[in-house]
């Protein structure tokens, strides 16, 4: 049982917690294989999903988790709904609360929104994606997707290559393989990587390193996940060209090859191929990006489960 | 919540005995026919290996096995202070049209095994489902019987009827505790 009543970010979460959450995930599987994909647990109770930034993956994936467990889920997107006609994210929130919703799942373009939203109702407030701060369940499904490949969370060599500055996969993943003492090693163009990253607050920062080398970051490596490069959050140019960016930094077959031998690739997605990643790399036999999206599910359903279960 | 020890209602050689006497009233219920054995968890589920471990020798054919975690079924998710920590369900596939029995290791207000139905009925439709239990303790909440019963007692409310497996627990034994 989570004791806590939102899931805003990995920073605060403990060890056991996030082992329980992943444990509960693997039993919760099993009902995304039956004939009647459906169990009664969640009966009665109200998911809303709240985002203010485009997403299939994530919208879709705690649609699905929810409805599995047969809570009622409602869609809403900032596009359709009174944010356009100007009310505030709070009043938003106090609308939802009174509607007697139990869970708010919220991804926003700023950081801290779901924190804010979190404490102006009752309803448990999970955070789906906020700014460049965390991305919870991406973290999780990830750390789910690589304990199912390598058996562990700890001694890993993990690379994440890409847009780091603008991404909160890259920090809520920091976070949770940092905690279980796997070495973490951040590459980027100069551009896209925070300045002082090396001391960013994490449990374990003697884990976690930086080079601007995609081969040093990606030699014998257990893990590769790859960043999408998101131009939409870019009003200046960070690099010359596409072309000179996959030069660079991009995910190639040659390059595979300097990793472990059962190296897993992975990309929270959407992919730009031809961009952070070659479409060879992406559909080729150590790619898992398509597991990490069923694990999605699974880690969505365990998350519901915990925290509206009881 | 402390439980003191009240007194002892079954020995090693007692459960094991109980296992085979148990297994043997299984078969010749059935007929020969296979049966699914689907231990319920925790408990239930050594106690379906085993009995299906003892099939295997008595017939020379090794049964289906599966376990089957019940707590998203509960009737009282929303009551209990505490949440139940989901574990793994695995049943065989394609258990259509067989007959399946349903291992538990005590049954008492009945509960358990009304959610284990539902449970079983997303998977599809058993020619039988049949319920084999180790303790039979009475207080039933629901018009719930076993078919199969290693030892029926009557208990008083505030006891709590401890199945101990060598796989789960170091020790094959039963013992009636009671809340202090």
């Amino acid at each position: 049982m989570l004791k806590r009543k939102d899931l805003l970010g990995i920073q605060e979460l403990g060890c056991d917690e996030i082992l329980e959450i992943l444990d509960t995930a693997e039993s919760l599987q099993e009902i995304s294989s039956r004939p009647i994909k459906k169990v009664p647990t969640l009966r009665g109770k109200t998911v809303i999903n709240l985002f203010f930034e485009a997403s299939t993956r994530t919208r879709t994936s705690f649609e699905i988790a929810g409805k599995r467990l047969s809570a009622d889920v409602v869609n809403i997107s900032a596009s359709t709904s009174s944010v356009s006609k100007g009310e505030t994210l709070i009043d938003t929130a106090r609308t939802l609360d009174a509607m007697a919703a139990d869970c708010v799942v919220i991804r926003h373009s700023s950081s801290g929104a779901p924190a804010t939203i979190a404490r102006m109702t009752k309803a448990a407030v999970i955070n789906g994606g906020d700014g460049a701060h965390e991305h919870p369940t991406q973290a999780l499904l990830d750390a789910l997707t690589i304990r199912q490949r390598k058996g562990h969370l700890d001694g890993l060599k993990v690379a994440i290559v890409g847009d780091i500055t603008h991404s909160r996969v890259a920090r809520s993943n920091i976070h949770l393989l940092t905690k279980f003492g796997s070495h973490v090693w951040l590459c980027s163009a100069p551009t896209l990587m925070p300045v002082g990253v090396e001391q960013m607050i994490c449990d374990n920062s003697q884990f976690l390193h930086t080079t601007n080398s995609i081969d040093e970051a990606v030699a014998d490596a257990d893990v590769i996940m790859m960043l999408r490069v998101q131009f939409e959050r870019m009003s200046e140019s960070f690099f010359p060209s596409v072309r000179e960016y996959f030069h660079y930094f991009g995910l190639s077959r040659a390059r595979v090859h300097l990793a472990k031998q059962d190296v897993i690739i992975m990309h929270p997605g959407p992919m730009n191929r031809g961009v952070e990643i070659s479409s060879e790399v992406a559909d080729g036999p150590y790619s898992v990006i398509f597991d990490q999206v069923s694990a999605g599910v699974a880690v969505r359903m365990s998350v519901l489960y915990l925290m509206l279960g009881a | 919540m402390t439980l003191k020890l009240n007194y002892q209602l079954m020995t090693t050689q007692d459960v094991r005995g109980t296992l085979d006497r148990l297994t043997d009233e299984i078969l010749h219920a059935n007929e020969g026919r296979p049966v699914v054995l689907l231990g319920i968890q925790r408990r239930g589920v050594p106690m379906a290996q085993r009995m299906a471990e003892m099939i295997a020798k008595k017939t020379g054919k090794h049964p289906q096995i599966g376990t089957l975690d019940i707590n998203l079924y509960r009737d009282d998710l929303t009551r209990v202070a505490f949440q139940p920590v989901v574990r793994k369900t695995d049943l065989p596939q394609d258990i259509d049209d067989k007959d399946v029995i349903l291992v538990d290791d005590v049954l008492y207000t009945g509960r358990t095994i009304r959610a284990a139905l539902d449970a079983l009925c997303d998977f599809g439709r058993m020619r039988t489902i049949q319920l084999a239990v180790f303790i039979d303790r009475g207080h039933r909440e629901l018009p719930i019987e076993a078919n199969f019963i290693g030892k029926k007692i009557s208990t008083k409310d505030n006891e709590v009827v401890e199945v101990k497996l060598m796989e789960i627990d170091g020790e094959d034994a039963i013992y009636v505790m009671e809340k202090a």
